[in-house]
């Protein structure tokens, strides 16, 4: 058989039927994650043509987007369409027996940490899943990706989707991460590079020592984020990691099945020779710390720099949306990023409310306070990195340092809780997109590690963690 | 969803690059639990200003407040999963979206409801612009079947490329999901070899 690339190899294994000669097939999906908002009119379509499941054990349907995150956890929702989601959320996993986290569920969170916390997220899986970030099942050696309400729909009621094969990209990753530097900042590195429609129409594949040194959470934190440069499926080859992050989760394999599987996993990867439409390769010794100034994900620079002048932009358009996203962002040209002082300090979401976040946001936090005039949230990504986070001492790290130590939900990376910030709010956030209006209207949001986001908090202003992290060792 | 076969009606510029679904469908309009309701959410946050219509957005103005098609920048829809940006869309009267690239899943979402998406090399974008910027000549007629998008009183025609499977779809209407069912047997038969050959995955 000819060199394939891992993207090629999972889409050539889960293929039922080709459904024209130009690449279209129907592509056999093994798992998916359901949550309240993107999911209730797939079900209505079901209902409404008398269609049925075709295998509800696949799916798992956790709430995640609309529910509150204060620190005591009730059913209450914020508002009654919300509240009315979530019940319809709730009857239609009773009706059509698909299993269901409800808020209470000590096993709640958000989908894309909750689904491989449980060892859902197998190596050589397809999970697509009604949320643009399931990318995250890329960190697992899983071909994950983002679909819309309509294609749930129609995995829901045939386990398939029609599918068109993409182009292939490989990020080679080479070189020593300095310290202060993360995955984020990688990722945010490779999307200021290649532009907020660098990867549209490719399915990357993350490569190199660098990844290879990574944990699987950092490598989550790069499959969810290459989303904002229009990735639309993420691949990175399962290796021991992988294994031990998955061995003896709930629905793993176990005894005899384990060793089998695994086995079968660490065959997985490119063939030595694919070959790859596009290819990058990224030095990540030269990465700084990253820190949007505008409203598209690629309005990026190392926290070192000014704001840059759009009058450099060369292409009117581009001119134009730079111009718009400084006055949006009440920013001016030339100002360093590090003077821009923030009201608002949120880490969370499925890119960066992880375990390893939390810690190296504690690092920053611990001995120090929330600075005068800034309200800090730390929203973890699940209930159970919550306890973690409690059994580990950071929690308390956080209030004593004058955060809030919230329950877990997407919260305020989309704001459809009621964790909105208030129109010309400033927030230094760990999630992954500044568009206008998307943590409240008027909202002005600088995406940036989780690390980063507490340097921010405990300063009142953009600050380079560096020199935190070196003022700390002293 | 909705076939489209020719259409005609006022194209509107929205040249800027990224346009993000938050943007096409802020998130004060994803809280039901069906897909009506979204015109007045589709643009909000620009289309209205302290409650009233905000004049500089191009669809409050003359000549394109009941346009058909937009003529977009690169990367349209880009960002969130949300398919109410579609439904809004089309609830607002929009039946073509016209630009050089179009994020994948919200792609995927026009062609699962009847949006069309028209790709043109950024050049021949150009001239659709310019006829869309100036209100007395953004009439447009897009025939699906002849693969055309004629404007200039029928005077200019630019021809585009649409895969065979997505075109049949769209003069069709096709339910997806009643055309896959079927091949329910290939799907059982691919699930009976899948699961032999991974019996780990329960």
């Amino acid at each position: 058989m000819a060199v394939r690339t891992l993207y090629d190899k999972l889409v050539d294994a889960h293929v039922v039927r080709n459904l024209d000669d130009a690449g279209l097939v129907l592509l056999y999906v093994d798992r998916t994650v359901l949550n309240e908002y993107t999911s209730p009119q797939a079900f209505a379509g079901l209902r409404a043509a008398g269609r049925k499941v075709w295998n509800p054990k696949a799916a798992l349907m956790v709430v995640d987007h609309v529910n509150p995150t204060a620190a005591r956890r009730t059913r209450a929702m914020p508002d009654s369409a919300a509240a009315r989601q979530v019940d319809y959320f709730a009857e239609n996993a009773r009706d059509f027996g698909i299993e269901y986290f409800d808020i209470l569920d000590p096993r709640q969170g958000i989908e894309h940490v909750v689904a491989p916390e449980q060892g859902l997220v197998m190596p050589g899986m397809v999970i697509a899943a009604g949320d643009s970030h399931s990318t995250a099942y890329g960190a697992f050696g899983a071909l994950g990706y983002g679909i819309g309400t309509s294609d749930i729909e129609h995995y829901l009621a045939t386990s398939t989707v029609r599918y068109r094969r993409l182009k292939t990209m490989r990020i080679d990753l080479s070189g020593r991460l300095p310290l202060g530097v993360t995955s984020k900042d990688i990722v945010m590195e490779v999307i200021r590079r290649i532009g907020a429609d660098g990867a549209t129409g490719y399915a990357v594949e993350f490569s190199g020592p660098v990844v290879a040194g990574m944990s699987v959470e950092g490598r989550i934190v790069m499959s969810i984020m290459i989303v904002e440069a229009g990735a639309r499926g993420v691949v990175i080859a399962p290796d021991q990691k992988v294994l031990d992050y998955l061995k003896g989760r709930p629905r793993a394999p176990k005894g005899e099945m384990w060793e089998r599987a695994a086995r079968h996993w660490l065959t997985l990867a490119s063939d030595p020779d694919a070959r790859f439409d596009r290819e990058i390769a990224l030095d990540v010794s030269e990465v700084a710390p990253l820190v949007t100034w505008g409203t598209s994900p690629d309005q990026a620079i190392a926290v070192t720099e000014s704001i840059p002048d759009p009058a450099q932009q060369s292409a009117p358009d581009r001119k134009a949306a730079a111009s718009r996203a400084l006055r949006y962002m009440g920013l001016t040209p030339g100002l360093p990023i590090q003077s821009v002082q923030i009201d608002f300090a949120f880490i969370g979401s499925c890119t960066n409310s992880r375990i390893e976040d939390l810690r190296d946001a504690a690092e920053i936090f611990r001995g120090r306070r929330v600075a005068d005039g800034v309200r800090a949230i730390v929203v973890p990504g699940s209930s159970q990195i919550r306890g973690q986070a409690e059994a580990e001492g950071l929690a308390k790290v956080f209030t004593d340092a004058g955060v809030e130590w919230r329950q877990s939900g997407c919260s305020m990376c989309l704001a459809m809780n009621d964790d909105v910030l208030r129109p010309g709010e400033r927030c230094a956030s760990s999630t992954n997109r500044n568009f206008e209006g998307r943590q409240g209207p008027g909202a002005r949001t600088h995406l940036m590690s989780p690390a980063m986001v507490a340097a921010a908090a405990v300063t009142g202003h953009i600050t380079d963690v560096r020199s935190l992290l070196e003022g700390s060792r002293q | 969803m909705i076939p489209f076969d020719q259409v005609t009606g006022a194209a509107a510029p929205m040249m800027a690059p990224n346009v993000d679904t938050d943007v096409i469908m802020p998130k004060m309009f994803l809280k039901g639990v069906d897909r009506g309701g979204l015109s007045e959410g589709a643009f909000n946050l620009l289309r209205f200003s302290g409650g009233r219509p905000n004049p500089e957005f191009v669809l409050n103005q003359d000549g394109y407040r009941d346009a058909c098609f937009l003529v977009v920048g690169p990367n349209f829809g880009c960002g969130s999963s949300r398919e109410h940006a579609v439904w809004g869309l089309q609830q607002l009267g929009i039946r073509a979206l016209i630009g050089t690239s179009f994020a994948g899943i919200f792609n995927d979402n026009c062609a699962n409801n009847g949006l069309l998406t028209i790709s043109l090399d950024p050049l021949v974008l150009t001239e659709l612009a310019e006829v869309a910027a100036d209100s007395s000549r953004n009439e447009v007629t897009i025939d699906l079947a002849a693969q055309t998008i004629r404007f200039d009183r029928g005077r200019r025609s630019i021809m585009f490329d649409i895969e065979l499977a997505r075109k049949e779809a769209f003069l069709t209407g096709r339910d997806f999901i009643a055309s896959t069912l079927v091949f329910a047997d290939d799907i059982h038969a691919f699930e009976a070899r899948y699961r032999a050959e991974n019996p780990w995955i329960g």
